[in-house]
């Protein structure tokens, strides 16, 4: 004790004690499970009851994972090696992989859908990393019609046929701009639509007569498993998020022709089970297109699953859009921002961040949902099963097939969710 | 002059020099007329705007004050008479519209700054967008008028990060860089704290110094009094009386002028 203080003040300490661990009982997992799990009579029943299901889930299915057999020829081989004991048998998963995921995809050909995946992830890094460099977009444009031709094959100049569309239209927006606002939009939407009805087939034709350049055609019925799963799903998300912003936009237009034909396009569709728009896709479209027309069935599924989703993306999308606070529109206007760059640069990117919860919903909804095209006779990963369990190798063999279907629709699903809470966090910028 | 009635809170000298009314008209409304529905908010509004003016609006809540501003741009639509901006007169026409409103910068009560974009970004938007002016070019005057405002150092938050006062300066900030030659302001102080309009109405105060035309709606009458050089009474969709600040506080004309007065200014 020092003598300053002991004058003043009866007890004051003035060298202090090193800090210390906490007692073992008050620190890391002890800690934690005493405050979590044990903190009083109720909660210990509770963890108690808890890990006793635990415990019997883990009998149940425990042993049935661990005795996995996963080389065999049939299901008969499997229950052989088994001999009595339980076991799962996932050697129908090695044995059929190939046509979960292809369906009956030529076998040398496997390469083609794998690049087509693996260069989706390239074209959509830009576009989910907006730090990546933009030239990279270039790509992204690109994109669509390189994997036609890749999973589809035949002529090359079908898709660049098909490409060139777009830069025709874009030549006559920027010829038409110099001379009138409206005749350009008008322009551009008429000129494209002409060269694909009038000079892309005897483009096609010509230059795969002079150039015959492509890959081997592989046809719509020889598609399968998850890789139509992936094909309906990825077209449909991409096309149903641009559309799905048209018709909000559209349902709060001030032109009443433009509001009613969004308000019935969207009540209709989300008034009608999907299944029926597919079955209107497997049956019905064939009248309404010209005869002699033979329309891809994967393409009509497509285009009904995108318009299905498109108008549940419109009402997610209105969502965050009544969300905005109106004097973010009076500002854009008092600054002379026109409807469009009102929309894109201030409008737009506000709204849709508010609906990121909602956006992913409806993306993971509609991925799962192409499972219902087994309905309309699509081999799908589901039909797969059925036509697999079908064969005497694999008759009566569920749960291995389910359970790598289910991860397989799990790693994705669980990455797109993981994905947008990763965008949430980095766009929070309100920082109230 | 006579005394103030009212402090303004500023201590600086205010430079005169530049505040030069000049015979050109910047804003004509002649008998104009607006409803919302079957209500008629602004009645027969007749109004002459010099070059150089700055003009302070004032009446009681719900007088239409916001609505004869708002009309000067376009962001409500008039359904009777006439309102010619810089000699482009507003009608349907979308080409006159945008005009007029690249030339009338305007500042709102809650800021109505972009939220998604920093400072310097809300700053530069509508001059590359509207104006095509380049970017580098675009950031360079939006930091000169940041500094004006006196928060250069804020150019990389995000508004969410700046207090109520430094929002409303960067807002017209955000007007200034489109090079405005009328700026409208709608109670710019009203949703602050008061620490905080003394910095915006300082702000207010030297674009005035520059010569630049105003119109602001404000009951902040110690900045009629000191900076404008005509205060209007409306109430009930009408303009009840104008006159010069001095004649305006000391020899209110009309009995609506005096309760208004009386209870604002607290006798
Ligand atoms: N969008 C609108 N629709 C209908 N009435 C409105 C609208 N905006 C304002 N009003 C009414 O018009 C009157 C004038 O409003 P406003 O110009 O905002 O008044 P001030 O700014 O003087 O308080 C008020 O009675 C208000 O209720
Ligand atoms: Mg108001």
């Amino acid at each position: 004790m020092s003598d300053t203080h002991s004058n003043t003040v009866a007890y004051v300490r003035d060298t202090m004690l090193p800090q210390t661990e906490p007692p073992l009982t008050e620190k890391g997992a002890l800690k934690w499970l005493r405050e979590n799990l044990f903190s009083g009579w109720l909660n210990t029943g509770l963890t108690l009851i808890a890990l006793f299901i635990i415990w019997q889930a883990l009998m149940a299915v425990g042993p049935w994972l661990l005795n996995s057999v996963w080389n065999a020829g049939s299901l008969r081989e499997c229950r052989d090696i088994l001999d009595g004991a339980t076991g799962a048998c996932f050697a129908v998963i090695v044995d059929r992989w190939h046509q979960l995921l292809f369906g009956f995809y030529p076998r040398h050909l496997y390469w083609r859908p794998v690049l087509a995946l693996v260069l989706l992830f390239v074209a959509l890094s830009p576009v989910l990393f907006p730090s990546l460099p933009r030239r990279l977009l270039t790509f992204t444009a690109i994109y669509p019609f390189l994997a036609y031709h890749l999973l589809w094959g035949g002529s090359v100049w079908l898709p660049i046929g098909a490409a060139l569309g777009f830069v025709v239209g874009a030549l006559a927006y920027i010829g038409l701009k110099r001379v009138n606002n409206l005749l350009a939009v008008f322009g551009a939407v008429l000129a494209p639509v002409l060269w694909w009805l009038v000079l892309a087939g005897p483009f096609d034709s010509t230059m795969s007569a002079v150039l015959p350049w492509g890959l081997e055609f592989v046809r719509s019925d020889r598609f399968g498993g998850f890789l139509i799963s992936l094909v309906i799903g990825i077209s449909g998300i991409s096309l149903s998020l641009p559309l799905g912003i048209l018709l909000a936009l559209g349902r709060q237009s001030d032109m009443i022709f433009i509001k009613s034909v969004c308000v019935v396009f969207i009540e209709f569709i989300r008034g009608v089970p999907l299944i029926t728009l597919l079955f209107t896709a497997s049956l019905l479209l064939n009248f309404f297109l010209p005869p002699g027309t033979s329309f891809d069935l994967i393409l009509r599924v497509i285009i009904m699953v995108t318009l299905f989703a498109s108008a549940y993306m419109a009402e997610v999308v209105r969502g965050g859009l009544a969300a905005l606070p109106k004097g973010q529109y009076e500002a854009a206007d008092a600054l002379g921002l026109d409807y469009w760059k009102a929309q894109r640069l201030i409008i737009m990117p506000q709204a849709l961040k508010i609906s990121i919860p909602g956006i992913v919903n409806t993306f993971i909804g509609l991925f799962k949902d192409t499972t219902l095209v087994v309905f309309i006779g699509l081999l799908d990963p589901i039909g797969l099963s059925n036509a697999i369990r079908a064969s005497t190798d694999w008759n009566g063999i569920y749960w291995e097939l389910f359970i790598f279907i289910g991860l397989l629709f799990f790693i994705f699903c669980f990455g797109m969710s993981r994905y947008s809470l990763y965008l949430e966090r980095k766009l929070k910028r309100d920082h109230r | 002059m006579s005394d103030p009635v009212v402090e303004l809170p500023i201590d600086r000298a205010i430079d005169t020099s530049q505040m030069k009314v000049t015979d050109e008209v910047a804003i004509q409304i002649s008998d104009m007329n607006k409803w919302y529905g079957s209500f008629h908010v602004l009645r027969a509004i007749n109004m002459t705007v010099n070059r150089g003016e700055r003009i302070v609006i004032c009446g009681p809540s719900g007088s239409g004050k916001s609505t004869l501003i708002r009309c000067i741009n376009r962001l409500e639509e008039h359904q009777s008479g006439q309102i010619i901006v810089d000699g482009t007169e507003l009608t349907g026409d979308l080409k006159n519209i945008d005009k007029v409103r690249s030339e009338v910068g305007m500042v709102f009560q809650h800021f109505n700054l972009f939220p998604h974009l920093t400072i310097l970004e809300n700053c530069t938007l509508a001059p590359i967008w509207v104006r095509k002016v380049p970017k580098r070019e675009a950031e360079a005057t939006a930091m000169h008028f940041l500094e004006k405002v006196k928060i250069p150092e804020q150019a990389n938050k995000y508004p969410g990060q700046l207090s109520g006062g430094q929002q409303q300066r960067v807002a017209i900030a955000r007007s200034l860089c489109m090079k405005p030659r009328i700026m409208l302001f709608d109670e710019p102080t009203s949703a602050l704290d008061p620490e905080m309009i003394k910095e915006v109405l300082d702000t207010m105060i030297s674009l005035a110094e520059e010569g630049m035309t105003m119109l602001c709606v404000t009951h902040e009458m110690g900045f009629a009094q000191a900076v404008a050089n005509r205060v209007i009474f409306m109430d009930q969709g009408q303009v009840v009386e104008q006159n010069t600040p001095s004649e305006f506080f000391n020899n209110p004309q009309s009995e609506r002028t005096k309760l208004f007065l009386s209870q604002i200014l607290g006798h």
